[in-house]
């Protein structure tokens, strides 16, 4: 049995990255997840050995993940929305070179310097590539700081499984708030790399190389064929979603992360007042559980999508259920964060009153 | 003696023709083997680029310090982006400018294996001086081999900001006029302030004389680096003969003529006591 304690998200993220072995983490402070560089500097290399560094920047931050990330260790970096648009250049390039490497991006609300309260407002940017070309991040999307630590060991699993970076989408409410959590036990950190990785090169073995270069196009397109049947893979195993009273639900109510909950706490009042309504939440949302939405579609008459944005899973939701069912949206922006009452004031004006905006 | 110059070279090596059916071919008369972990593949670069000089010495010295399965080199983008194909050593290819946070990444999980970076000047201190500046701040223990030609070779020859004032590049078709594109950057005498770093040599590779002093130099950077003395960089002058529109031998004489009396060569910071 691991320890149990109570732990502000960031705090208890930072301390699953030492718990999970990790070897080294380079950042750059931003507010709200600077505690996860504070922790380790308190921490990490007295009790491990492993590297922090904080960097001068999320781009010099990104390719040190690189470069250890290419000498096949365990490596982790975080940031808040801004930093991680930095950090796009350096994740298209990691994507590319296919090293596993993990990164929480804690949201802020923008666009710009925007806000220090939580958001998902960058959740078009965490699915759909975020740098140049076509690549994929695995995307975790916890609503909890019990997540927030176990998301860690598992994007740190995934992400060697598929040699894939791996970004935990959180955001400044669950890297803030403080919980219960359980922590799983020490971890040792590797001592065997890959046969990829860049260590020296092997006696009696051709020397590694990571690049993401081809000029070749036929070589490029490859390169990119693979990567695709890789992201189809990924869609294969992966997929993580929990669901909530689906089996007579005439409604869905649906959310990633911290808005999940609160919309299970919406479908519970809207149960209370006869409404058949049940909750999908992914987990993963790189790969989208879209089989989940297909199946359910035909029994409802509606689903809401609720989220810190202006819109942009309910794109993703639209796309899996095609048209079986309606598909409306209910967001708040710029740090602001729904209510229960309000989700179901809105569900009320959508689907019951019929009233548009 | 006063040192011969590129051109003297050139007269000489006209002067007296080579036997290359008798003496040149004997084993006994060997007195030169390329360096083994330089691959045997044709290079890519333009004949009489400065490049592929420094890529060879830079193996010669791996192969001599017999380091081969110790080193990870980090490549730029710019025309050596494929020096992996020709170092025959692990080697990462970085973002354009990245390439000290790349190699801080790789020595602070390896401290005890050496790193280097190849860079260009458009790389190292155009879009990647911050890296370079701080990885030379914190003292990163690494080498830096700095190629500065002046120019930005790979995208056919605009303006670099090592580019000499009143030079012509695409992008200064007018020659540089410093007044509106600034100054060229002293990047090797900038770095050479921050206690951090150990040490910074200027050198060429446009005659024997120069390319022996220039391995020389990059051997001592290995040397200390293996000591943990910090950050070495080894700043190359060199030419791009294909974007000066000049030929091989112009391009020689324009690195003697105009480059080196605009960077001086020779040692800008040894460390302490040596
Ligand atoms: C982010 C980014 N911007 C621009 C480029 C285009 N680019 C490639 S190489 C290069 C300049 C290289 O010049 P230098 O570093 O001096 O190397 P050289 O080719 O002269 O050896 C540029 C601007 C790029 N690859 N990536
Ligand atoms: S373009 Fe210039 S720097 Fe590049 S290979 Fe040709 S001569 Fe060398
Ligand atoms: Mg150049």
């Amino acid at each position: 049995m691991g320890d149990l304690k109570l732990m502000k998200g960031n705090e208890a993220l930072s301390e699953a990255m030492i718990r999970a072995g990790c070897d080294a983490y380079f950042g750059y402070p931003i507010t709200p997840q600077s505690e996860v560089l504070e922790y380790l500097a308190r921490e990490a290399s007295a009790r491990t050995g492993m590297v922090v560094l904080q960097a001068e920047s999320e781009v010099a931050a990104i390719n040190m993940i690189y470069g250890a990330a290419g000498a096949g260790r365990r490596v982790m970096t975080t940031s808040s929305s801004p930093g991680i648009s930095l950090m796009q250049e350096g994740l298209s390039y990691i994507a590319s070179a296919e090293l596993p490497c993990l990164l929480a991006n804690v949201v802020r609300g923008g666009p710009g310097l925007g806000t220090i309260q939580p958001s998902q407002a960058d959740y078009f940017q965490s699915v759909k590539g975020g740098g140049h070309g076509d690549y994929k991040l695995i995307v975790l999307a916890p609503s909890s700081v019990q997540e927030m630590v176990d998301f860690v060991k598992l994007g740190f699993e995934l992400g060697e499984k598929y040699r894939n970076p791996v970004m935990i989408l959180t955001d400044g409410a669950i890297g803030q708030m403080m919980e219960k959590v359980v922590l799983f036990e020490q971890m040792p950190r590797k001592t065997e790399f890959p046969d990829w990785a860049t260590t020296g090169k092997k006696p009696g073995k051709d020397r590694n190389y990571i690049t993401s270069l081809h000029i070749q196009s036929e070589k490029m397109e490859e390169i990119n064929l693979r990567l695709q049947a890789k992201y189809k893979e990924i869609e294969k195993n992966e997929i993580r979603y929990q669901t909530v009273n689906l089996e007579d639900a005439e409604y869905v109510f649906t959310g990633f992360g911290l808005v999940a909950r609160i919309c299970i706490k919406a479908m519970e009042m809207a149960r209370a007042k006869g409404y058949k309504v049940g909750v999908i939440r992914p987990i993963t949302v790189f790969p989208f559980p879209t089989q989940v939405y297909a199946d359910v579609a035909p029994q409802l008459k509606g689903i809401l999508d609720v989220e810190m944005n202006a819109g942009q899973m309910v794109e993703d939701v639209r796309l899996s259920v095609n048209g079986a069912t309606k598909v409306e949206f209910y967001g708040r922006m710029g740090g602001m964060i729904p209510s229960p009452e309000e989700i179901l004031e809105n569900f009320e004006r959508i689907y019951i009153k019929g009233e548009t905006k | 003696m006063s040192e011969r110059t590129y051109v003297d070279i050139e007269a000489e090596l006209t002067d007296q023709p080579i036997n290359f059916d008798e003496d040149i071919c004997l084993a006994e008369n060997v007195v030169y083997i390329k360096p083994q972990t330089l691959i045997d593949v044709p290079m890519h670069y333009c004949p009489g680029c400065g490049h592929s000089t420094a890529h060879k010495i830079l193996m010669e010295v791996v192969d001599e310090m017999g380091i081969q399965e110790e080193i990870i080199g980090v490549a730029p983008v710019g025309c050596s982006v494929f020096a992996y194909h020709y170092m025959n050593v692990d080697m990462q290819e970085a973002a354009h400018g990245r390439a000290c946070a790349v190699a801080t990444g790789i020595k602070r999980i390896m401290p005890e294996k050496y790193v280097f970076t190849y860079q260009g000047d458009g790389d190292l201190a155009a879009i990647g001086t911050a890296e370079t500046v701080h990885a030379a701040n914190r003292g990163e223990n690494i080498l830096v081999v700095f190629i500065n030609n002046g120019i930005y070779g790979m995208t056919s020859g605009q303006m670099a900001p090592t580019t000499l004032p009143g030079m012509v590049t695409t992008t200064s078709p007018y020659g540089r006029d410093v007044k509106t594109q600034g100054y060229p950057l002293y990047i090797s005498n900038l770095l050479a302030n921050l206690p951090g770093v150990a040490y910074v040599s200027r050198h060429s590779v446009h005659t024997p004389n120069n390319v022996r002093k220039a391995k020389k130099s990059i051997a001592k950077a290995l040397e200390y680096q293996k000591q943990g003395l910090g950050f070495c960089m080894v700043e190359i002058v060199t030419n791009c003969p294909s974007n000066w529109k000049m030929t091989p031998k112009q391009s020689n004489q324009f690195v003697e003529e105009k480059m080196i009396p605009f960077y001086p060569l020779g040692d800008i910071k040894v460390p302490e006591g040596k």
